[in-house]
């Protein structure tokens, strides 16, 4: 069924949906930066927890095979902080690269 | 006397707050919770009307139809106004 004529793909109630996985795991440091940073962005008036679930929802159902939980939120984070102006897409991009240039291990840190 | 209603079966292609598994079913008013900011407007940087929110109690036996394991037992839902139609 599309998304325009009945049930929506993350609209999952009821559904099949084999067992509960019940163990525990650790989050990568991004993980919980991308976390913080849902929050004060939160705190700050600059997204919703609504329009956080739209961006995800609009993603559709191929991202939530694809991605990771976190990296699901850090798209839809950056969406809605677009949306809402914070950032031109010509200054995330620059500032991307700036990050990307300090090399693969730079955001990595010990017990974190 | 319990007040009757029924969820819109109606499909927008949005962010919206009724579960698919709910439109069309009927249950009853368990409680009043109040104006709520309409996320369904905050979703897309809209300003929020306030809008009234209900607790909606159903049966198994109207939302899952003969699968249902237990039919006596109930489920609550919390579902905006605007989602709901008196009958």
């Amino acid at each position: 069924m599309s998304d325009t004529d009945g049930r929506r793909w993350h609209d999952m109630g009821g559904m099949p949906a084999g067992p509960i996985p019940m163990e525990g795991h650790d989050f990568a440091l991004w993980e919980k930066r991308v976390d913080a940073l849902m929050v004060l962005c939160g705190n700050k008036g600059f997204l919703s927890v609504d329009g956080l679930r739209r961006a995800l929802e609009d993603m559709g159902e191929d991202t939530f095979e694809k991605y990771s939980y976190y990296e699901r939120w850090i798209a839809s984070i950056n969406q809605n902080l677009i949306e809402a102006g914070l950032y031109t897409l010509e200054e995330l991009g620059t500032r991307m690269a700036e990050v990307q240039a300090r090399g693969p291990t730079y955001g990595e840190a010990n017990n974190g | 006397m319990a007040e009757h209603v029924r969820i819109k079966a109606i499909y927008p292609p949005g962010h919206v707050r009724a579960p698919y598994y709910l439109r069309g079913k009927t249950g009853v008013i368990e409680r009043d919770l109040g104006n709520f900011a309409n996320p369904e407007q905050l979703a897309y940087r809209h300003k929020a009307d306030p809008k009234p929110l209900y607790r909606v109690r159903f049966t198994m036996a109207e939302v899952w139809g003969d699968n249902a394991e237990n039919p006596a037992d109930t489920i609550d839902a919390e579902v905006y106004d605007h989602w709901l139609e008196r009958v």
